[in-house]
């Protein structure tokens, strides 16, 4: 589904991504873990495609295609989603609106009908009950005034609507109680199917006792230096990335 | 959203040099000699068929603008206007005292209809079968070519026509009310309006009269080098109740155009005036060559106790914008409210915001400003909120909202407040937001492209104004914003 190789990018300037290779298959768990620094980020924002990060060189095809052929919106109508480290804050638009514009958006790109409201509703309330999203927050204008657990919870809400074939989450995990931990996982975790792919970019571990990986890359400067799996992350968590490096 | 999605599909068709509304109409037009003199005025006044008192009424207005000086207080930068270069008076050729629309000219009719005014009444009757129905008096130039539904409004003691008809109509409403809002010497426009307005409408809504449907003016700049200077003037006897929109376009030139309107309303005891404007004046190219110069004064005075004002507007074009629709809160318990959107883009230039004099005790008022700056363009609302000592128990709330655009445009409120007793009740509440590309970047993540983005964006701004907006009209409003903006992103 996802074929990196040789990824080089930079923002301003400054080389960040310096050769990645990783290839993701419909129904797999990636997991991206690596120091501050490292690039994890970086990649996520590369495949989605944020204007402030240039590509210098390497390719990545998505679906087949030339991922970076396809605009911002092109590739989210083709199913890739980034779930935010921090998401935008949209006064005067109600979360609701937002939601229902996005969904018909890609439908739209992809030739099909539109929504009709009462069958987006529906599908909105069983959705958000799921991730304990109360109606009143779907009033509000998106993500103002969201604590960071109801932002989060805000971001796979809009991943379980769009249903995407590739879900990227970056730091999710982050600005989350247990509680909160815990329901974002069983939503993420209600996605996996054998036709999806996840890509989970964390700090920690603690994400991935929630949301088992089938593997898990060693991002450091730039480069994947060691690829595992899930108990890779226990190692890492055990010993520090200092042993890794050292040992990679 | 449905709305949302004709929004987008006619930003698509529409690219920013493309003012929609530049198409220019050949048909003979009978024009006053270029400049400014008593004259002209006199001029004006025979064409219009004027009593002797009307034309002394101008005469004294234009000798008092004689001696007012151009204001220059305002945020806006113009090159000095040379008055003696412009036409004071143009009308189409054609005759224009109809009995039905069949008699016409089909030229202009044909202008109304890409404009998409329902000026047919069989049309409108046709399209919004059951809805309410519109009235439509249209301005060409300097004067009124069409009014319909006059005879249906008659029925009910309404009078809707061109202000030069009521002024040979109806002298004694005309004399009693005319100026008695907006002095002949309240400002430099306003003078120079009083002295060679040519046209403009005229409602008078008897006591305890609802109005049965929506009043609708339409005035359009078509000639070069014209100024057009329309006057409106509303009554609103005591407990009656009317809504009035008019909405403003004009050809694409290289010249500037002047606009310099006045609009008076008088409210008695327990009326309602609700005034909408969609003005869509020819903002300039891309460049900031053209445009409409838009100096207008509009002001409301609600005599009655218990009256109210709504003033909403849209205010999407004009490459100069100076205005600042008011409330003069007299009656006890009286009620005033200003709902704006006020879009700058290219290099337009935006002075606007409104006035709301306390003089009555418990009296109300209410101002939701959302302004919306992109391109090099300059927004700037500049209100006043004032008591009087004896205006006790005055409540007010102001509201200043104003989103940017990219990084090359500015934003500016400016609030008065005059306080002059203890027992009144002020608030007030700003925000400055910005679509930066973050935000750009996570909408299109989310699957919307750049105009589906900025118009979900836009419109939940704009949302509160909006549905303030009589029904038939916010659809095409919520285009108006969009088309606006078409291309200040990226």
């Amino acid at each position: 589904m996802l074929e990196i190789k040789n990824l080089q990018a930079s923002v301003e300037e400054k080389p960040i991504l310096k050769g990645l290779d990783l290839t993701i298959n419909a129904g797999e768990v990636h997991a991206i873990m690596g120091p501050n620094g490292a690039g994890k980020s970086t990649l996520a924002n590369v495949l989605a495609g944020q204007a402030d990060y240039e590509v210098d060189g390497g390719s990545v095809s998505f679906h087949g295609e030339d991922l970076f052929e396809l605009e911002i919106e092109e590739r989210a109508a083709k199913g890739l989603f980034l779930s935010f480290q921090y998401p935008l804050e949209i006064p005067g638009v109600a979360t609701m609106t937002f939601l229902k514009e996005s969904i018909n958006a890609q439908r739209k790109q992809r030739g099909e009908n539109e929504l009709s409201t009462p069958n987006f509703m529906k599908i909105v309330k069983e959705k958000a009950q799921q991730l304990n999203v109360t109606p009143e927050m779907l009033r509000r204008p998106l993500n103002v005034g969201f604590s960071g657990g109801e932002k989060k919870r805000n971001e796979i809400l809009q991943m379980l609507l769009l249903e995407p074939s590739l879900c990227i989450l970056d730091e999710t995990d982050s600005g989350l109680d247990i509680d909160a931990l815990r329901v974002v996982a069983d939503g993420v975790n209600s996605l996996r199917s054998p036709d999806r792919a996840m890509l989970i970019i964390t700090h920690y571990q603690r994400l991935l006792d929630y949301i088992k990986p089938d593997f898990v890359h060693i991002l450091v400067d730039g480069k994947i230096v060691k690829s595992g799996g899930a108990e890779l992350a226990h190692e890492l968590e055990r010993d520090g990335y200092k042993d890794i490096i050292a040992s990679a | 959203m449905a709305a949302i999605k004709e929004t987008v599909n006619t930003v698509a068709e529409i690219d920013l040099d493309n003012y929609k509304y530049g198409f220019t109409t050949d048909i003979e037009v009978d024009k006053a000699p270029k400049g400014l003199n008593e004259d002209i005025v006199r001029f004006i006044s025979a064409k219009k068929d004027e009593p002797e008192w009307m034309l002394e009424w101008r005469l004294s207005a234009f000798r008092r603008w004689k001696k007012l000086e151009e204001p220059d207080w305002s945020s806006v930068h113009y090159p000095k206007i040379d008055f003696e270069d412009l036409y004071y008076y143009a009308a189409p050729k054609k005759k224009i005292e109809l009995d039905s629309l069949d008699d016409l000219d089909p030229d202009i009719l044909e202008t109304y209809k890409k404009l998409g005014i329902p000026l047919k009444e069989q049309e409108i009757l046709a399209g919004v079968k059951g809805a309410s129905n519109i009235a439509v008096d249209a301005v060409f130039d300097s004067v009124s070519v069409v009014t319909t539904f006059k005879a249906k409004l008659a029925e009910s003691g309404v009078i809707f026509c061109p202000i030069s008809e009521a002024i040979r109509e109806h002298p004694e409403l005309v004399k009693k009310y005319l100026a008695s809002v907006v002095p002949v010497g309240d400002n430099f426009y306003a003078a120079l309006n009083s002295a060679v307005f040519t046209d403009g409408s005229f409602v008078y809504i008897p006591k305890g009269v609802r109005c049965p449907m929506e009043l609708s003016t339409y005035f359009r700049i078509n000639e070069p080098n014209t100024g057009q200077f329309e006057r409106t003037l509303i009554i609103a006897e005591a407990g009656s109740h009317v809504s009035y929109l008019e909405g403003c376009t004009a050809p694409m030139r290289d010249e500037n155009q002047l606009h310099a309107a006045v609009v008076e309303i008088v409210v008695m005891d327990d009326a309602e005036v609700k005034y909408s404007t969609v003005q869509n004046w020819y903002p300039g190219n891309s460049e900031g060559v053209g445009g409409v110069y838009n100096f207008v004064t509009k002001r409301a005075d609600c005599i009655g106790k218990n009256s109210k004002v709504s003033w909403t507007q849209v205010e999407t074009g004009s490459a100069i914008t100076w205005k600042y629709p008011s409330c003069i809160l007299r009656g006890d318990g009286s009620q005033g409210e200003f709902y704006s959107i006020a879009i700058s883009n290219g290099y337009q230039q935006i002075d606007s915001g409104t006035k709301m004099i306390h003089l009555g005790k418990n009296t109300k008022s209410r101002i939701i400003s959302k302004g919306i700056s992109a391109g090099h363009s300059s927004n700037c609302y500049r209100g006043i909120v004032s008591t009087q000592r004896s205006a006790t128990n005055v409540r007010n709330f102001t509201q200043c909202d104003s989103l940017l655009i990219g990084d090359k445009c500015s934003a500016h409120t400016i609030p008065y407040i005059e306080a002059r007793n203890s027992s009144s009740t002020f608030e007030h509440e700003a925000t400055t937001s910005k679509i930066n590309d973050d935000v750009m970047f996570y909408c299109r993540q989310r699957g919307l492209n750049e105009e589906e983005a900025v118009a979900v964006i836009v419109n939940g701004f704009c949302k509160e104004v909006l549905q303030n907006l009589p029904m038939e009209f916010a659809v095409e409003a919520q285009k108006l914003v969009a088309i606006s903006l078409e291309g200040s992103v990226g």
